[in-house]
Formats: C-alpha cells, structure tokens, sequence
C-alpha cells in the first residue's frame, strides 16, 4: 500500500484578519462576546481594541495542518493550544497572521507525525504548544 | 463570587440533540479561511469518501460551547463570565463531523478550583452520534480572572 501524500510546503500560511470576518466568525461559532466586535467593550474590559476570538486563532492556524494531510480532516487525529497572546484587529485594518508548522515526529509505528504549530501578529506568538497529530 | 470547587467531577445529561447543517459548516471553514474543498462542495468531499461537506477540525466547538453553557450560565457555580479568557483547547477527533450528523454532548466538570486568585475551570464535552459512537472529545480550559487581575 503506498504512503498517502504529505505536503509540507502546505504548513506556512499567512491568512488575514478584519472586523467582517470576526461578525462571520461570531456567527458561524455561535460565540457572540461583543470584546470580538464592539471597541467600546473591549477597552471597557482593559483590552486595547477588538480582539480575534482565540477559536478563530486556532481554526486558521489548524487549517495548515489539514492541507498538509491533503485536505481530508480524517487525517487530523487530534490538536491542541494554549491562548497566549490577542489579534488586535482595529476598525478598516486587515490584520496578517504567520502560521508556520513543523514536523517534530515522527511515529513509524503508529502511523503518525506530530506538527508544532507557531502562530505570530506582528511578532509577537499568540498561540503557545500549538500542535496536531496526523496520521500519515 | 468565587467559582464553585463542589462542581468539580458533575456530569450532565446529554445536551442537544444537534443537526449539523451543510451551511453551518461551510459559514464556519469560510470565516477561518479552511481551504480544503471538502469543507465547501459537497463532490469534493464525496470524492475522499464523505457523504457530504465535512467539519474543519476546531467545528466542534460551536456544539461544544452550547453544552458548556450547562456549567457557565449556572449563577450557583460562581462563573462570572465577564471575567472570563480562554486558556487552553484541545480536540481529540474519533472521526470527522459531516453534515447531517445528529450529535449529543455530555459535559463533565474534570476540575475546578482556585490558582493564584483565579478559578481554573476545566471541562470536557463528550460527543457523541445517534447510534451512541464517539465522536470527538472537545476538552476546554477557561480562567476566571480573580478581583485583583
């Protein structure tokens, strides 16, 4: 039986933020805190502007792991964060996040690769122990 | 208020049941920019064996958080939501979400307690399809920010 592809040029993305995709992240998650849409309560609650859902981090983040096992989530067997830092999203700005995984093992037994997931805005980490494990 | 420590351990009655809609999955992978076409067209995901579109792999949280808000939305375990942050997140898939799944959750409260003037709180919402069979293991880790943080 031949060994399903992997795609590691598929682990680094850079995917983009703004306050229209945050209202559709809030609907299509049924998570409708308003620190994710309203600058008025996020600085109420000491934030320094809207902020991304962390759920919205971690799902964008995660999408490279997906397309490195060729698109079938089948593949993903499990994956994991801490939420460490904000995606401040400010009113008309589209905000860039880097998202790089790498490959740290390698389980020939098992059938399986772990990948560390790094997830930075504007240099600053705001995932923390991001990984998945596929299988391969 | 401080959080509730009695809560720890609690399981709940199964919440739901839930019917994962095709343009509920397609909203969720279109707003984290998943671009794996079997999240989007219902052939494309046929063609890897899906009987129709299937869930990005943080989807489990929106059914998740319904059956967390068993816990969260109870004044008498002492979660004030406003103080509220996520800590961790973690999902462990026993096979991928596709629409037209009918899905339970059981939530269990796996611990709380006080760390350092805020309530850790750490749940896990098991789901589960209709004829019983695992499906994923969605577990969550929010921190109450004490008065003084």
């Amino acid at each position: 039986m031949s060994v399903p592809a992997t795609d590691p040029a598929a682990l680094t993305r850079t995917v983009t933020v703004d306050r229209a995709r945050l209202v559709a992240y809030a609907d299509a998650s049924d998570d409708q805190n308003p620190i994710h849409q309203d600058a008025d309560v996020a600085r109420s609650v000491g934030l320094p502007d809207v902020i991304a859902h962390g759920m919205w981090t971690m799902g964008a983040a995660l999408d490279v792991v997906t397309a490195y096992v060729g698109g079938d989530p089948a593949r993903v067997l499990s994956c994991q964060t801490r939420f460490t830092g904000m995606v401040v999203v400010p009113e008309g700005e589209t905000v860039e996040v880097l998202v790089v995984g790498t490959v740290t093992k390698k389980d020939e037994e098992a059938g399986t690769e772990t990948i560390a997931i790094t997830a930075t805005c504007d240099g600053e980490k705001v995932l923390g122990r991001c990984q998945a494990v596929v299988r391969v | 208020m401080p959080i509730n420590p009695d809560y720890a351990g609690r399981e709940y009655p199964p919440a739901g049941p839930f019917t994962v809609s095709r343009e509920e999955i397609v909203a969720f992978a279109e707003a984290i920019g998943a671009t794996g076409v079997a999240h989007h067209d219902q052939a494309a995901a046929q063609a890897l064996g899906y009987r129709d579109v299937v869930a990005p792999t943080t989807f489990a949280v929106r059914l998740a958080q319904q059956c967390e808000a068993q816990l969260i939305g109870d004044p008498a375990a002492g979660i004030d939501f406003a103080r509220v942050v996520h800590g961790e997140e973690a999902f462990v898939h026993h096979r991928p979400i596709v629409a037209g799944d009918v899905l339970t959750g059981v939530l269990h409260v796996d611990r709380m307690r006080e760390a350092g003037g805020s309530g850790m709180v750490s749940t896990r919402v098991e789901l589960a399809d209709d004829e019983g069979r695992p499906v994923t293991t969605v577990r969550s880790t929010i921190v109450v920010r004490g008065e003084g943080s």
